[in-house]
């Protein structure tokens, strides 16, 4: 079975038909939400703001119907995140908790890789709840709608859905080589093997390139692809825009009021 | 691996990223005929697809960046669509950040413009020496200078994470030497199957 998890591609992390109250808001308003927490969040640098930000995230996933089994998929941290979150404990300087040899656990270190580790997961957490519960072209459209430059949106949809069609190519390729006994290991053979791959991939793709471009001629594409769905703004949109301003504002105030004794 | 998460970066780090990028982009698409789409698209979208496979190197995996490769094959393409794929791989894969997709973009898209502007002459007549010579150089020059790049941000981003930007710049090293290697292998493949695909500008103009 280790083969096939091997021959899997990493799987994306939406599933597009989900039911939660959040799910159902209007993804324009969904992504700018997402984008306005992400930038507040990442500007935090209290802890009970930062808390308050991750609490709020945990609870946003269930509240868009995506279940918290979903994180143990996310579990093999980031490995740039994880050498962080490792390193600065002992970088930083400060009062030393614990002593080895010429390491020092400082408290200073430990609290910031906290706080790195929050403002990470709570982003990451929103982002899932709010955008990755929606259907990826919903999303491209919503982009669009957004404002983003037409030609970006035109790109980022045909890229969406050549990406499916170029994975399943990818797995029909990887299941002939497996097929005729392909096992992959560090060595000269699998690096070979795997870039003949990549190679072949890139071959079929120009072929794919042309078919696609006449099909889209023949559909009268000029350009551009119209977004269709415009999936009107509800009262629920409207009424989910005060909960908004007070996530925000809340999250504000945590960061710059004093509180208690700091 | 050449992802930043959100939440790490300073935030003048992440503004300039997010600005110098949109810059990149604006330029980039203005130099693009919305008929060549379909095409950046499906190049864009296997790209994407390749960088999702996993390679043994050691007792562990790696994916590649491959974005040396794009920068020689795409031209200008290249842009846009590692900006989509690291969009798309954000939201969807949880892989990366929202606000650090400036700084992501950067990192990434400067060090394969910079392959295609050296090695592409490389290829105006190609035979399979140079295609090999001009693959294994974009492998090297294009994942030192992103792991560079990506230790430049954490740097900038405060003295604390100097260490680990230490780590992770000589992390890059033996990716460099995998990501050279396979992308040899595919350009002698491709020049003996497709060259067509190899002709610089080709892609572009086509």
């Amino acid at each position: 079975m280790r083969h096939a998890a091997s021959l899997a591609l990493p799987q994306a992390l939406q599933g597009g038909a989900y039911t939660g109250w959040l799910a159902t808001l209007d993804a324009r308003l969904r992504i700018v939400a997402a984008l306005l927490f992400a930038s507040l969040v990442v500007t935090l640098g209290q802890l009970p703001a930062l808390l308050g930000a991750w609490l709020l995230a945990l609870v946003a996933l269930p509240a868009a119907g995506l279940s918290w089994r979903l994180l143990t998929r996310l579990l093999p941290l980031a490995l740039l995140l994880s050498v962080l979150l490792l390193t600065l404990p002992f970088s930083v300087p400060g009062r030393v908790l614990w002593q080895v040899g010429p390491l020092r656990l400082s408290q200073e270190g430990l609290i910031l890789a906290l706080l790195i580790w929050l403002r990470a997961s709570a982003v990451l957490l929103m982002l899932l709840a709010l955008v990755a519960s929606m259907e990826p072209a919903r999303f491209g459209r919503a982009l669009g709608q957004l404002g983003l430059p037409r030609k970006l949106v035109t790109l980022l949809l045909l890229t969406l859905r050549q990406s499916q069609l170029i994975g399943a190519e990818y797995q029909r390729l990887r299941l002939a080589m497996r097929a005729r006994g392909f096992v992959a290991a560090s060595n000269r053979h699998t690096w070979n093997s795997l870039g003949w791959l990549m190679g072949m991939l890139l071959v079929r793709s120009l072929a794919r390139a042309r078919r696609l471009q006449e099909a889209l001629r023949c559909r009268g594409y000029r350009g551009y692809l119209p977004l269709l769905d415009a999936g009107g703004w509800r009262q629920r949109d409207s009424l989910a825009l005060p909960l908004l301003g007070l996530v925000l504002g809340g999250l504000w105030l945590l960061e710059h009021l004093p509180v208690g004794g700091n | 691996m050449a992802h930043i998460a959100d939440g790490v970066l300073a935030v003048p780090v992440l503004v300039t990223g997010a600005l110098v990028s949109a810059g990149l982009l604006t330029l980039a698409l203005r130099r693009l005929d919305e008929a060549q789409f379909p095409q950046a698209a499906v190049f864009a979208a296997t790209f994407f697809v390749a960088s999702l496979i996993s390679v043994p190197i050691g007792p562990s995996t790696v994916h590649l960046l491959l974005n040396g490769l794009m920068g020689l094959l795409l031209g200008w393409i290249v842009v846009p669509a590692l900006f989509v794929a690291l969009l798309l791989q954000a939201v969807f894969f949880g892989h990366g950040g929202l606000t650090a997709l400036g700084v992501n973009t950067l990192n990434l898209a400067v060090p394969a413009l910079f392959c295609a502007l050296l090695l592409r002459p490389l290829l105006v007549r190609p035979t399979r020496q140079r295609a090999l010579l001009a693959g294994a150089a974009a492998g090297v020059l294009a994942v030192l200078l992103t792991g560079l790049l990506l230790a430049a941000s954490l740097a900038l981003s405060g003295s604390a994470l100097v260490p680990a930007a230490r780590v992770i710049a000589v992390a890059f090293v033996p990716l460099a030497a995998v990501e050279a290697l396979i992308s040899a292998v595919i350009l002698a493949f491709l020049y003996r199957v497709e060259p067509s695909l190899l002709l610089a500008g080709q892609v572009q103009h086509g």
